[in-house]
């Protein structure tokens, strides 16, 4: 079963969801479709290796290749040698027998690493602030127009977009067209204001308006710019000083073809901005995400979004069990 | 896994000194640690394998010679191997005989195609003193013609531009006749970023080589990308048959691995390597450079280039003879800060020495500690300058207060120029100095 909006997001009992996010099957057959696709090839990779393993003894050399399926994912060699250690070890206490059982108990294994802590969106907060950062081309300004029209068109909120990019050219015209499309409230700087003062001028903005949710955009650093990591956190600590909760939610935008570097932008942002789940995007593409599996074991940051397109309806809450079967069946 | 591949092959075969050749044990052992090496930097797993293998066919039964011991002497073996598998001297770009030179730029999204081809602008306006323009034929990301406009205007490219109405295509055709009209040297052609699985697009940017017949394609690759970049590279080669690489963000800590899958599975050379968000962060790619950051074995040859670029022969010289007769003050100390802080952000000069990379991990640099410094030095008379052992209460009180910090700094600063003069005695007379014991006493 997958995993929909309404299981993402949190709202207050009063006020249902609207009807609009419950599926139809086929709709979401659909909508799945997508991400199976995006995953095949990671999955006849791993399903070759796990076929394998059907007419052959477990011998040295079918670890060693699911070791490589997994790295081949990016799944990092620590997560890896995690995983496939496991599943040895129980297989040589022969608690696994046969190919299928393997292949079952390693997506339980997978999806329990991708599983880990909160992994749900709190939308009671009035308004609800959602900060959204990371590297240079991961996706963030994409993420938070789709998201936009997710939760006003889907969800009926109110919503204000925040233009907290300010440093790269044209950034916040990007933006500026992702409110249009979405048809939601938009809040830029003057000439030459900081992120911390859009930031600031946008959560008086979503208080004065009565908005449910603000989205603030950040401009994309490398984790590796101390100076620029310090304007970020100045960036959380003024939405705090408005709003103590505040930010509700802090989001990282990680690109599913960044390799190994992955582990170490989140643990920099995390260190800086405290990061409550991960956005995995372009999972359109041939890659396989799996820096995020190795992301979630070492750093326990949950994936709460996925994306996997250009369309404002290709984004998507993250299914761990999902996930992992549409890397292993 | 900060940890050098140099260190740990030195650790891994520490104890085979002494024996005359390396044992298949050995080697296997070395073996491992270069594979977990290379993934970890993100080199493809298939590469890897044929990488090891090389290695270990070299390695094996090579002997023992010259000064190197058994570790240094597999590193030597992997970062030749390395450099080999990176190609040698720096590429260029083709020119066209006929101007305008006609350059296509392409790369999935993200990976900073925009940026690159403004970058690519300034640097040959400025080192190849060419008339450059650049089209705009990102027609599907929003604002991104806008953002070509303004960085090509800083990059004092000509834009050419036809909004996002028209069809890619069109436009690149467009642009190049106007190049053609105009009599530029050099036409850059931005694209959008597209998936290289994405049939419909694919075939657009194929249309777009054939339309206008560039001169050279580049492919512009993110260096954080992981396992994927083979299947990227692949794909962009079989569709426009690409001509060179331009690697981006390299100035993050990514090790770059995706370079040389890229390299080991397309045989195309990257050509260039940009460094940072400003425009002139951009310089000729430098494959044996690489291949020793993917090793985490330091930088030296950028690092002596940057020297040799800014230090003056004379200054050297001058410098050498006070060290000679002790000569050596606080005027001079101030004059070796200011050289140092020409070659650029010291926490990136320090990145490139090698073997101070354990020393000084995690170490930040306050670039304004030298600030208060020289602040410092500025507020002594030229007399204290050349005899800082002048210096005691009174004296200190002043130089506190006209430099704006406190006495406890004063007497801080004269504490390690007294210790640098020490080490540099030691340095005049033929001793090498233990530089970390150094570099943990002055913290």
């Amino acid at each position: 079963m997958a995993r929909d909006w309404r299981e993402l997001f949190i709202v207050d009992g009063a006020e249902p969801l609207p009807a609009a996010t419950v599926e139809e099957p086929e709709r979401r057959i659909g909508r799945f479709r997508r991400l199976r696709d995006s995953l095949r090839k990671t999955r006849q990779a791993l399903q070759s290796e796990i076929q394998a393993t059907l007419f052959e003894d477990l011998s040295d050399e079918t670890w060693e290749r699911l070791e490589e399926a997994l790295i081949y994912a990016d799944v990092g060699a620590s997560t890896t040698a995690k995983v496939v250690g496991q599943l040895e070890q129980e297989a040589a206490e022969n608690r696994l027998t046969g190919g299928q059982e393997l292949s079952d108990r390693l997506v339980e294994l997978l999806t329990g690493i991708a599983q880990t802590g909160d992994d749900t969106i709190d939308l009671r907060a009035h308004p609800t602030v959602i900060l959204v950062a990371g590297v240079n081309g991961t996706g963030k300004t994409t993420t938070l127009g789709k998201l936009a029209w997710h939760l006003s068109r889907e969800l009926g909120r109110s919503v204000v977009l925040a233009a907290g990019d300010t440093f790269r050219a044209a950034a916040v015209e990007q933006l500026e067209q992702w409110a249009q499309r979405a048809d939601v409230a938009f809040v830029k700087g003057g000439p030459g204001a900081d992120s911390a003062s859009v930031a600031f001028d946008a959560i008086a903005a979503a208080r004065r308006d009565g908005a449910d949710v603000l989205l603030i955009d950040t401009a994309g650093r490398l984790h590796t710019q101390d100076n620029l990591m310090a304007e970020l956190a100045k960036v959380r600590r003024v939405i705090a000083k408005q709003i103590p909760e505040a930010p509700h939610e802090t989001l990282l935008t990680v690109d599913a073809t960044t390799g190994q570097n992955g582990l170490r932008q989140a643990k920099a942002f995390s260190e800086a901005i405290d990061v409550s789940g991960l956005v995995l995007t372009k999972l359109d593409g041939t890659a396989k995400g799996g820096i995020a599996l190795a992301i979630a074991s070492e750093l326990g940051i949950p994936v709460k979004l996925i994306g996997v397109g250009e369309q404002l309806e290709d984004l998507r809450p993250f299914d761990a069990a999902e996930f992992a079967r549409a890397l292993v069946t | 896994m900060f940890d050098s591949l140099a260190e740990k092959l030195q650790a891994t075969l520490a104890d085979v000194r002494g024996r005359g050749t390396l044992t298949e044990d050995d080697i296997n052992a070395a073996m491992r640690e270069i594979r977990l090496a290379l993934l970890e930097a993100d080199v493809n797993f298939k590469v890897v394998k044929s990488f090891t293998n090389a290695v270990k066919e070299r390695a094996l039964g090579a002997d023992i010679i010259g000064k190197l011991n058994p570790g240094q002497q597999v590193v030597k073996i992997v970062s030749d191997e390395l450099t080999d598998l990176m190609g040698g001297a720096a590429g260029d770009l083709a020119f066209s005989p006929r101007p305008p030179t006609i350059v296509l730029v392409a790369g999935l999204q993200g990976s900073g195609k925009t940026t690159a081809v403004a970058k690519l602008a300034r640097y040959l306006r400025e080192e190849h003193h060419s008339s450059v323009a650049v089209a705009a034929c990102d027609v599907y990301r929003p604002a991104a013609v806008d953002q070509l406009i303004k960085v090509g205007a800083q990059a004092g490219a000509d834009v050419y531009e036809q909004g996002t109405d028209r069809n890619p295509v069109d436009i690149a055709k467009w642009a190049a006749d106007r190049a053609r009209t105009e009599g530029k040297d050099v036409l850059i052609v931005d694209t959008s970023g597209r998936l290289h699985v994405d049939q419909e697009l694919m075939t657009e940017l194929a249309n777009i080589k054939k339309a206008i017949g560039p001169t050279d394609v580049l492919l512009v690759v993110d260096a954080m990308t992981g396992q994927d970049a083979v299947n990227v590279a692949e794909q962009f080669a079989e569709v426009v048959d690409f001509d060179g690489v331009v690697m981006t963000k390299l100035d993050g800590d990514a090790r770059g691995g995706a370079a040389l899958s890229v390299k080991a599975v397309t045989g195309k050379p990257i050509l260039f390597a940009s460094t940072g968000e400003k425009l002139d962060q951009f310089e000729r790619f430098h494959p044996d450079r690489m291949a020793q950051r993917i090793l985490g074995m330091g930088d030296v040859m950028t690092l002596i280039e940057k020297a040799q670029g800014s230090y003056d022969e004379q200054q050297a010289a001058e410098l050498e003879r006070k060290l000679r007769k002790q000569e050596f003050s606080l005027d001079d100390f101030l004059d070796q800060m200011r050289q140092i802080r020409k070659l650029g952000p010291l926490q990136s000069l320090l990145g490139m020495i090698p073997g101070m990379g354990k020393e000084m991990r995690g170490v930040k640099i306050d670039e304004k500690e030298f600030d208060r410094l020289q602040a410092i030095i500025l507020s002594m008379t030229p007399q204290e300058r050349r005899h800082p052992e002048l210096i005691k209460g009174s004296r200190r009180l002043r130089i506190a207060k006209g430099s704006g910090t406190n006495v406890q700094a004063v007497k801080q600063l004269i504490k390690q120029f007294d210790q640098m003069r020490k080490v540099m005695r030691q340095v005049s007379q033929g001793r090498m100095p233990d530089l970390g014991a150094l570099m943990r006493q002055s913290r």
